[in-house]
């Protein structure tokens, strides 16, 4: 028999890897050869999909991106022993994008199949978990603490420090909650976690329910994600069933079960005080802090939230110590981060690699360039709230402070590229317009700020009292990163201001004409 | 003048299936997102009229309920078009001739973004967003994702939900 694996990730079902499958399916039937599709998470070469690989006695060969039309050709080749074909990428494995990269996290990405949790376990999963039902809950903490792992959902707290809040807090009952509402514009890492290896989150949280004496968690994932929505409900019910979840984990005192919850479709649900609104049942409309979720969160109780990458992380740190975890990474930044690769790039995906690698290596050693072949103008690195850089800036290494002393930041590790064909004040303007659409409305200075802000763009780029106006844009974005109650109406103005100092010959274009 | 509805209005056509659905969440009052994500996915809205009985259910006033099913941008108050499709306005299919798409998108189908077809074949509208962001421009087509997109092949897409 053959083994034939076609990711089901949503980047490879997009481009029809549905169809893909079925093609080679109905191909080696009429052939009479025997081969069993096996439908993997995906390695991440978004590039690549749909990316079909073979099993051979060498190791597993890679072709890509094959599409339905290019079937009959690649069976022509008999590319099911693994034989050369215009699509060919050779041992998957020995590819520089796979093997150039640190995987802790993604170490199991286009392997197994995300549902079988014999793979997952042959795979070295559910290792993390078995210590920490053996540590219990303050060892937990002390080997979380000891990885240096910060919050990779953008903020970067400490997580160790986080869960021993929780884990000292005094009540009847505690939660954790996974925020897995990635609305990030340029981020995927935890769509293909959920999609990929669901039961390395239900690990990851469940150790976080151990270590903080939480008996019930929930996973907040947003509703433009179908696929992980209903893989990770998949998935929790085979952990109950195999006893890696609910009553007495493994036969022992702890218990800990898990609750799937969608989004509705708001970005402001990302921010972890409007997801527990809406977890609630509430609209989605951010808490003043303090108190801290930590103390007063989910109805009110001390509460855990993460993002999905964060307990992703988990699971490798107790398997095999913060000590090896903390090996990896510069300065305060410990660890990996999984980087994606997005927007108009070559070979976009996923990078896991230690931070400290500067933008330009992941843009072009990884990336390959721009998709269109143009010049690079601008990254975004960290979602529609983060910093837009110029060339000048792209050999800064990912690392939180750094970042942060250069008014830009990691976030959840999202890139988006540019090339010279953008124009700045129009991504400016849009940052305002997002942040009008998507703020929750209680604060001032997000919910009216951004629409004056992008009147006032307008104004300036249509040359209408442009330096008073410019004055007006920096003092206005000044009161919001101010007066904001969170990072919606607080980080807007981070891509607005740096397009504006980065790139201020876009803003005076009406002025330069007429002088031309 | 056409009737005014209002939130006293209960119609049993709408509130049956509510209430069967509440009852499926224990009548949870933080179960609500999930309450209305399957009366929109039965009855393919949230008809106003089903917001009280759901109240109700769930013991909530329905002030409350309203206020939640208007925050969301998931939710649709009034039936949409047979298809839902969204299209990806945000920064990564930006770069990638995102803002062209749309416009031509528009001009395709002779309506603006949140508007439905004249067929009432497609309901088009924005998301921000989808997870995609190393093949955009991307769309999602009632719960189907598509990457790549180009006016090519958002034509073609459209022709096969004619069929």
């Amino acid at each position: 028999m053959i083994k034939i694996y076609v990711p089901r990730d949503s980047s490879a079902l997009a481009v029809g890897a549905n169809d893909v499958a079925n093609a080679i399916a109905a191909e080696a039937s009429a052939q009479n050869i025997r081969v069993q599709i096996i439908r993997n998470s995906s390695r991440g070469m978004a590039w690549l999909e749909t990316f079909v690989e073979v099993e051979t006695s060498k190791g597993r060969v890679g072709y890509g991106p094959v599409e339905v039309g290019d079937v009959q050709r690649l069976f022509a080749a008999k590319f099911y022993e693994g034989q050369k074909h215009s699509l060919c990428h050779g041992l998957v494995e020995e590819m520089p994008y796979l093997k150039n990269q640190e995987r802790l996290t993604f170490v199991r990405a286009g392997i197994t199949d995300p549902v079988s949790i014999s793979d997952y376990v042959s795979h070295g999963g559910f290792e993390g978990l078995r210590k920490a039902l053996a540590l219990g809950g303050s060892a937990i903490v002390t080997e979380v603490t000891e990885s240096g792992l910060r919050g990779r959902g953008g903020a970067g707290f400490p997580t160790g420090i986080k869960w021993k809040t929780v884990h000292d807090a005094k009540a009847d009952q505690k939660y954790v909650c996974c925020n897995a509402d990635e609305g990030d514009s340029g981020t995927f890492a935890d769509r293909m976690v959920m999609e990929g290896d669901p039961f390395m989150l239900i690990e990851g949280m469940t150790i976080a329910g151990i270590a903080a004496g939480a008996t019930k968690g929930f996973i907040y994932i947003r509703s433009e994600y179908p696929e992980a929505i209903s893989t990770m409900k998949q998935a929790i019910q085979i952990a109950v069933d195999a006893k890696w979840l609910g009553q007495n984990i493994q036969s022992t005192e702890h218990s800990f079960t898990l609750e799937v919850r969608r989004g509705a479709g708001a970005y402001i649900c990302g921010e972890e005080t409007a997801m527990l609104e809406s977890l609630e049942g509430k609209r989605g409309m951010v808490r003043a802090k303090p108190p801290i979720p930590a103390l007063v969160g989910l109805f009110g109780k001390p509460t855990i939230i993460n993002n999905v990458l964060s307990f992703a992380a988990v699971p490798y740190i107790l398997a095999n110590g913060g000590a090896a975890y903390k090996n990896y990474g510069m300065g305060r930044s410990r660890g990996t981060l999984p980087f994606q690769l997005a927007g108009n790039i070559r070979q976009g995906g996923l990078v896991e690699k230690a931070f400290g690698i500067t933008l330009r290596t992941l843009i072009n050693e990884f990336g390959g360039g721009t998709f269109t072949g143009r010049p690079i103008r601008a990254v975004q690195v960290g979602g529609p709230l983060g910093s837009y850089l110029p060339d000048s800036q792209l050999d800064l290494p990912m690392d939180y402070e750094t970042f942060a002393a250069n008014m830009a930041m990691v976030g959840h590790g999202g890139l988006v590229v540019f090339d010279d064909s953008v124009d700045m004040a129009q991504q400016a303007r849009f940052a305002m317009e997002f942040c009008a659409i998507e703020s929750c409305g209680k604060c001032t200075p997000c919910r009216i700020g951004s629409t004056r802000g992008a009147e006032t763009i307008d104004k300036i780029v249509a040359g209408e009292n442009r330096d008073a106006n410019l004055l007006l844009l920096e003092d206005l974005c000044q009161t919001m990163t101010d007066g904001s109650l969170c990072a919606m109406g607080g980080l807007t103005p981070m891509p607005v201001m740096s397009a504006v100092k980065h790139f201020p010959e876009d803003f005076d274009k009406p002025i330069r004409m007429a002088a031309e | 003048m056409a009737k005014k509805h209002t939130l006293i209005d209960l119609n049993s056509s709408t509130a049956d299936p509510a209430v069967a659905i509440a009852a499926r969440y224990g009548n949870k009052p933080d179960a609500l997102l999930e309450i209305l994500h399957d009366v929109q996915a039965e009855l393919g809205f949230v008809p106003e009229s089903s917001l009280p009985a759901i109240a109700n259910a769930l013991n909530i006033s329905r002030a409350e309920a309203y206020g939640v099913a208007t925050f969301y941008h998931d939710f649709h108050l009034k039936p949409t078009g047979k298809h839902v499709i969204k299209l990806c306005k945000a920064e990564a299919c930006q770069s990638m001739g995102g803002r062209n798409l749309v416009a031509a998108v528009e001009n395709f189908l002779k309506i603006k973004v949140g508007q439905t077809t004249g067929d009432g074949l497609v309901t088009l509208e924005a998301t921000y967003c989808l997870g995609l962001c190393a093949s955009a421009p991307t769309m999602m087509v009632d719960d189907r994702p598509v990457a790549r997109v180009d006016a090519k092949k958002f034509e073609a897409v459209v022709e096969g939900l004619r069929t």
